[in-house]
């Protein structure tokens, strides 16, 4: 054990100081990129991983997480940490409302469900002349401070307020992975009648995982909104961002506290690395090369790379 | 109130197929009831329609004096009702100790408390030392005492253990026998569904006999073996016959 | 205005039949196997993609093209079945979920790389241009497409109640021990049954073909529509998809006019969830 948290701050304190070592930007824009998706994969791991309920439209979130707060602050004036928090209780509304009716039937209805939403959620802000319908929004520049959760001279406090979401995400995670819920998840993934017979009330269970789930990709979602400063909904309710989530966890392992981390790690250089590389040639390889994995994984080994690693230590 | 268990003229039809055709009995507080049948009669049915995984079509069951008919089964798990499966399930992606904590969790929220409480039930089954195996690792019967470990975690007044003997041999199934009986002493009403009469009749306080869906006998186990119609259920007509010419021949 | 609405009914009935056509082999794969096939789109953009290279490259119209591209979908449903589903089918749902995702991206990636992310339509087809009946203007394409779909999902019926193939398909899809039992080789009829999917879902590709645009992402849309229309005439139910797909077309038509044109699908989609809300087992769903 003692090993391993000496890793885990190895990991951490590597990742605070960076930004002091290294001050190129672009690399600085990838660990962004690649601890937000590392917070959205992490919620989706909650739903997905560890109760077994697959989501293809968690993008749904960050949209309703960009939107909200990007239409409060450029409407009304609304301090953008307060729209991360009705964008959050947005967020989980849409869970139920999904949820509720789906978790009682099979798993696919609830998959189906999610594209659905996703899709639904794109429409809607598309055709919305209220949020800005196919141009989107802009967001008002304000004076650099962390109350206007805005910087415009260094991307540094971006890096800084995405780290500690991220390890609060972490820390969220490992709560529940301690805790009754996680092991009622981990149940339901597992047999959920045999849940049942144990008192496990299925349906509010998943519910749970799914607002968890709702609550910190919508956080992820304001995050993009104030560090791009432009939102429309090719950038915020792509079916692809779904996917994209499903793939780094799938690659990474599904219910493994940092299956997502793992998995962040590979996608995100990888796909940065095809597209700049490979450009417009090589578009569609890292599709290709992820579907294999996925597929390969899903009938061998649903543990991902996270699991074998840790099969291979013991 | 000395019944705890109240089944109710408890109907059950699948399409045109009738598993359960109007069944009614009763169990006491702190007894052993034996439900035995042979195969299809729709002991099983009976379960999951107590245990209500099942909605019975018509008929009451009551628990406590409350109705219980229709509710949902983890509700009725926590009003106290237990149950194991026919075919064994557990969670085979955890570990031992894991199953066991999934049933402690019930009625020990917190993280410690439940697995105390999973390390104490697993000793009473045999499981020290091997709690950190996966259960999926495990044999057959042990699997079966995992599950009945995992159900009795919850706490339950009244448990229902489905075919918890088959495949046993006979040291086995008199262990397990007695097991039952150390349960019922700590004041578990107790259901036994089963087909191995060595290891329920002894014990038994009442016995319950489906047979096609219908009752066709309540009594002691040994008015129960002597009963006509759960002999001509269980051997055919023939044999009865035969045993009805020659009573001295067993 | 009534003749708009007339003309908005024509067209929406039109398109529900080819709705319906995607849906059956969706439905007809659930039916059998209890597997969701999350790719089913991506293989109708594959047969759009292989009736318009036909077409560039020899010539060929897609009509003509029509009944190679049906044979080589029925060989690549098959080949789908024994390579990556079949490994799979004792799995748990999750596994299952998580192969036919991994093909949807699989062929999408595929797509994007070979013949990147253009929009591409046939020119000039065979059957093209519109004429005049009553006062509606009615497409050729549309209609031709209407028809074969409706042929099709025909035929499929007809083949699940009159052959010993299909009978024993609709045996193993009521249930699979039973089947068994009876002799009925579970895995043939598994392969049987994708192999008739997607060549169904080949089919309604090649008639869309004619007039519709053919980009690596049109099976998303598609796909999702034949979710919707699969979970209203209920999973496994070939008629009940048939019903749909109709109800699904005439649907998204209607709200168009009603409402606005830019919100039909998320009419249609919403339609899916008022489904699970108040009748999960759709209009003829077993369960």
């Amino acid at each position: 054990m003692k090993k391993e948290y000496i890793l885990l701050l190895i990991f951490f304190a590597s990742l605070v100081i960076y930004p002091f070592i290294f001050e190129n930007p672009f690399p600085r824009h990838l660990l962004i990129m690649i601890m937000l998706y590392g917070t959205m994969g992490i919620g989706w791991n909650i739903i997905g991983g560890y109760t077994g309920q697959v989501s293809f439209g968690n993008a749904a979130f960050f949209g309703v997480g960009a939107y909200t707060t990007a239409i409060l602050l450029s409407k009304y004036g609304i301090n953008p940490w307060f729209g991360m928090i009705l964008g959050c209780v947005f967020s989980s509304m849409v869970a139920v409302i999904v949820g509720y009716p789906c978790f009682r039937l099979q798993g696919h209805y609830f998959a189906i469900a999610t594209i659905a939403v996703g899709e639904i959620v794109q429409i809607l802000f598309t055709n919305w002349e209220y949020a800005g319908a196919a141009v989107g929004i802009y967001i008002p520049i304000l004076e650099e401070s962390l109350w206007n959760f805005q910087f415009h001279t260094t991307k540094l406090p971006y890096y800084y307020i995405i780290l500690v979401m991220f390890t609060c995400a972490l820390l969220l995670c490992y709560a529940v992975d301690k805790s009754r819920f996680g092991y009622y998840f981990r149940a339901i993934k597992d047999d959920p009648d045999g849940a049942r017979s144990l008192g496990i009330n299925v349906r509010n269970y998943k519910l749970v995982a799914f607002i968890l789930s709702a609550i910190l990709t919508s956080i992820c979602g304001t995050f993009y909104a104030m560090y791009v400063l432009y939102i429309h909904p090719a950038n915020t309710i792509d079916l692809w961002l779904s996917i994209h989530l499903c793939i780094l966890v799938l690659i990474g392992g599904l219910g493994k506290i940092f299956g997502p981390v793992l998995g962040a790690f590979i996608f995100i250089p990888l796909t940065e690395f095809t597209r700049v590389y490979l450009g417009s040639e090589g578009q569609g390889i890292d599709l290709i090369i992820y579907a294999l994995i996925i597929i390969l994984l899903a009938t061998l080994r649903p543990q991902g790379l996270w699991g074998m690693l840790a099969r291979s230590r013991t | 109130m000395n019944e705890i268990l109240v089944i109710d003229t408890v109907t059950k039809r699948f399409g045109g197929l009738v598993a359960n055709a109007s069944i009614s009995f009763t169990v006491g507080r702190g007894s052993i009831v034996g439900l035995i049948g042979p195969n299809g009669a729709g002991k099983t049915t009976l379960f999951n329609c107590i245990s209500c995984y099942y909605n019975a079509d018509s008929g009451r069951i009551s628990y406590e004096g409350q109705e219980i008919t229709g509710r949902s089964p983890d509700v009725i798990c926590r009003m106290g009702i237990g149950r194991t499966f026919q075919v064994v399930r557990i969670f085979k992606e955890m570990t031992v100790l894991e199953n066991i904590m999934i049933g402690s969790f019930l009625r020990n929220p917190g993280r410690k408390e439940a697995e105390e409480n999973a390390r104490d039930v697993g000793a009473l089954f045999g499981f020290s030392g091997k709690f950190t195996l996966q259960a999926a690792s495990l044999t057959i019967s042990e699997q079966k005492r995992l599950e009945v470990a995992r159900a009795l975690a919850t706490k339950p007044k009244v448990l229902l253990l489905d075919e918890m003997m088959a495949g046993l041999n006979i040291q086995e199934v008199k262990e397990a026998s007695d097991f039952v009986l150390k349960l019922r002493d700590s004041g578990i009403t107790l259901i036994l569904v089963e087909h191995v009469m060595e290891g329920i009749m002894p014990i038994a306080d009442k016995v319950v006999v489906l047979d096609n869906g219908e009752k066709i006998a309540e009594g002691t186990p040994n008015e129960i073996i002597n009963d006509d119609r759960v002999i001509q259920a269980y051997f055919g007509e023939k044999y009865h016959a035969k045993r009805r010419k020659n009573p001295a021949q067993v | 205005m009534e003749g708009v609405l007339a003309q908005t009914l024509v067209s929406g009935l039109l398109i529900g039949f080819v709705y319906a056509l995607v849906a059956v082999g969706l439905t007809m794969i659930y039916g059998v196997m209890d597997v969701v096939n999350f790719a089913h789109g991506d293989y109708l953009m594959l047969s759009m993609y292989f009736s318009y290279w036909l077409f560039i490259l020899f010539g060929m119209d897609p009509l003509y093209s029509l009944p190679a591209i049906v044979l080589v979908m029925f060989g690549i449903g098959v080949i789908t079945y024994y390579i990556t589903i079949r490994p799979i089918i004792n799995s748990p749902m999750l596994s299952q979920i998580f192969v036919t995702f991994g093909l949807l991206i699989f062929l999408r990636g595929l797509a994007q790389f070979l013949w990147k992310v253009d929009y591409r339509m046939i020119p000039d087809t065979l059957v093209s241009g519109s004429f005049n009946l009553g006062g509606i203007y009615i497409g050729r394409p549309q209609l031709v497409a209407a028809v074969g779909a409706v042929l099709c999902s025909g035929l499929i019926l007809w083949f699940l109640k009159n052959t010993k193939a299909g009978m024993a398909l609709e045996a193993v899809s009521e249930d699979k021990e039973a089947a068994r039992l009876m002799g009925i080789n579970s895995d043939r009829m598994f392969a049987l049954s994708w192999g008739i999917g997607i060549a169904s879902v080949g089919v309604a590709g090649v008639l869309l073909s004619n007039f519709f645009y053919v980009f690596p992402e049109v099976g998303g849309q598609f796909c999702l529509i034949a979710f919707v229309v699969v979970a209203l005439g209920g999973f496994g139910s070939v008629v009940g998809a048939f019903l749909a797909g109709i109800i699904v077309g005439l649907v998204e038509v209607v709200s168009g006019y009603l409402i606005d044109p830019s919100f039909k699908f998320m009419f249609v989609l919403s339609l899916y969830l008022a489904v699970v809300f108040i009748r999960p087992q759709g209009l003829m769903g077993r369960k």
